[in-house]
């Protein structure tokens, strides 16, 4: 597949974004401030406690929220509406129900205007890449958690978005499918370099996964507090890299950043609950 | 329990009943008879009337229009609650306008308006088929109206995000959900379209399966309305067959078919 040109953009950047829901009193500031660039072609992870606001962020990327304040940037282009260069994966199941796997897959070329034979022949060649050839034409309750998110992530693939936005993709499912999801994700990255904003709360999978971990402070209000690099070499085999070292520097060190902010969010909660 | 136990027990309680009726209506009992033919007919009548009724064929024009009435309440009931339903679904400030005035209309006993059907519509097919639809209307109108509103908001934000516009979203989206809700409605609407039918013909018509069972009714011809309500209950039975076969053919993607009704 062509390349675009490569351009001084950024992927993704966002400049002292702040997002809040309702108004007046009942305001609830969930982002404060927060400023990050992803290049393009880098894998970023963004860690943080619970409801601390790091889906907010990606959705704000997405077009599916407006921030309150700050500059929300895709490619240079400020975010407005549903940006088209960007691909989503939910955490939850969002393939259509009444389609089967092959129709899922090949119904999101529909809107780029491919004609449907072509697009059914390129789906099944996704669905070939996520090692699910033979179960097009089942439908979505017939395969397992796993499989559907197989399904979804091809769906997203399929469009060659150039920007990768993914809310704990792999929360659901189990730890062995879990490691096997990230495998499949890096291989199929690493082919074609994509920018990739990626939301875990998995600690050690956003360091296996990811170029750079980005660390956000526990909400409301939560900020950007630390970004660590992540200098492991790739390719990379999720189950084997944790055994490395480095690995384990790399988590001790991200983890007394994360800890305080974890720590304030089990103290809030066990505040509000007193 | 295994199959065969199953039907044979289900047979067994079915000949028990005949049995009693049997006994009960022709076998007198210290000289009474505790189910009088005059009010309970015997079951070798009632049979062999149903027999004369598909033998000489008089039978088909009344399950012809019955059947008629049936389909097509359903299918005028469901359009309009399909449709309605639908774009309430997408302008809730109408949906509150209108919500106690479809409230009122729902809790209405539906058999009151049929003398004034029979008045607008007269005493053919018509009156029976807007008595059968005011009340398939609103089971699908609900459904819709319900299930849209419950559509995932995942799906939907999904599919945006495959940048399907408008026309996209409702042809990928919003139709095929609506047309679950109206599957999942199938059953009882189907049957709500047949009492329709049945009660119109039955408070006022010239032919159908209504008109027979309340004809023989007229004339204290017992064994004429047991015939009546014999030949109805085969007709429904047939009916749900074939709604069932239809919606496991149509609903195929989904986890259980039979989950809500």
């Amino acid at each position: 597949m062509p390349h675009p040109p490569a351009t001084a953009d950024p992927a993704v950047s966002l400049a002292r974004v702040t997002v809040a829901f309702g108004a007046g009193a009942a305001r609830y500031v969930a982002v404060e401030a927060a400023d990050l660039s992803v290049a393009p072609g880098e894998f970023v992870a963004i860690v943080g406690p619970t409801g601390c606001g790091k889906s907010t962020l990606l959705n704000v990327v997405a077009g599916l929220l407006k921030p309150a304040r700050g500059r929300a940037c895709v490619q240079g282009a400020d975010v407005s509406g549903v940006m088209a260069p960007c691909g989503y994966l939910f955490q939850q199941d969002a393939l259509m129900p009444w389609k089967t796997a092959r129709d899922n897959v090949a119904v999101a070329l529909e809107p780029k205007g491919v004609a449907r034979a072509e697009a059914i022949s390129r789906a099944q060649a996704w669905l070939t890449k996520v090692g699910l050839a033979a179960f097009g034409d089942r439908y979505p309750h017939q395969l397992s958690g796993g499989q559907r998110k197989r399904i979804s992530l091809a769906q997203m693939l399929i469009r060659d978005p150039r920007i990768l936005l993914m809310d704990e993709p792999f929360g659901p499912l189990d730890a062995q499918t879990r490691a096997l999801m990230g495998d499949l994700l890096l291989d199929l990255w690493s082919a074609d370099r994509k920018a990739v904003l990626f939301v875990t709360h998995d600690l050690e999978e956003a360091i296996a996964l990811a170029d750079r971990v980005v660390v956000m402070s526990a909400g409301p209000a939560a900020r950007i507090v630390a970004q660590h690099t992540i200098d492991l070499p790739r390719p990379r085999e999720i189950n084997e890299i944790r055994l490395d070292p480095k690995f384990h520097t790399i988590q001790r060190a991200i983890w007394n950043d994360l800890r305080e902010e974890v720590l304030k969010t089990y103290q809030a909660q066990a505040g509000g609950a007193a | 329990m295994s199959r065969s136990t199953l039907l044979a027990w289900q047979v067994g309680v079915a000949a028990a009943l005949l049995a009693i009726w049997h006994i009960g209506s022709s076998v007198s009992i210290f000289g009474i008879y505790f189910m009088p033919k005059f009010f309970f007919s015997t079951p070798a009548d009632v049979l062999g009337r149903v027999w004369k009724m598909f033998a000489t064929g008089i039978v088909w024009k009344h399950l012809w229009i019955t059947l008629t009435e049936t389909a097509l309440a359903f299918v005028i009931g469901s359009v309009t609650g399909a449709g309605v339903g639908f774009w309430f679904a997408r302008k809730p400030k109408l949906a509150a306008i209108f919500d106690p005035f479809l409230k009122a209309a729902n809790s209405l006993p539906r058999v009151v308006l049929a003398p004034i059907f029979m008045l607008w519509f007269g005493l053919g097919i018509w009156s029976k088929v807007a008595l059968g639809v005011t009340l398939v209307f609103f089971i699908v109108f609900f459904n819709v109206y319900q299930g849209l509103r419950e559509t995932s908001p995942v799906v939907l934000a999904n599919a945006r995000m495959l940048g399907m516009n408008d026309r996209q979203l409702m042809r990928h989206v919003y139709w095929p959900s609506t047309l679950t809700w109206v599957f999942s409605s199938l059953h009882a609407s189907v049957g709500f379209a047949l009492v329709g039918a049945v009660v119109g013909e039955y408070l006022g018509a010239a032919a159908g399966l209504g008109y027979l069972i309340h004809e023989a009714e007229g004339v204290f011809d017992v064994t004429g309305v047991f015939a009546g309500m014999i030949v109805l209950a085969l007709f429904v039975i047939a009916i749900d067959w074939a709604v069932t076969s239809i919606e496991n053919r149509l609903l195929v993607w989904r986890p259980q078919p039979h989950q809500q009704s």
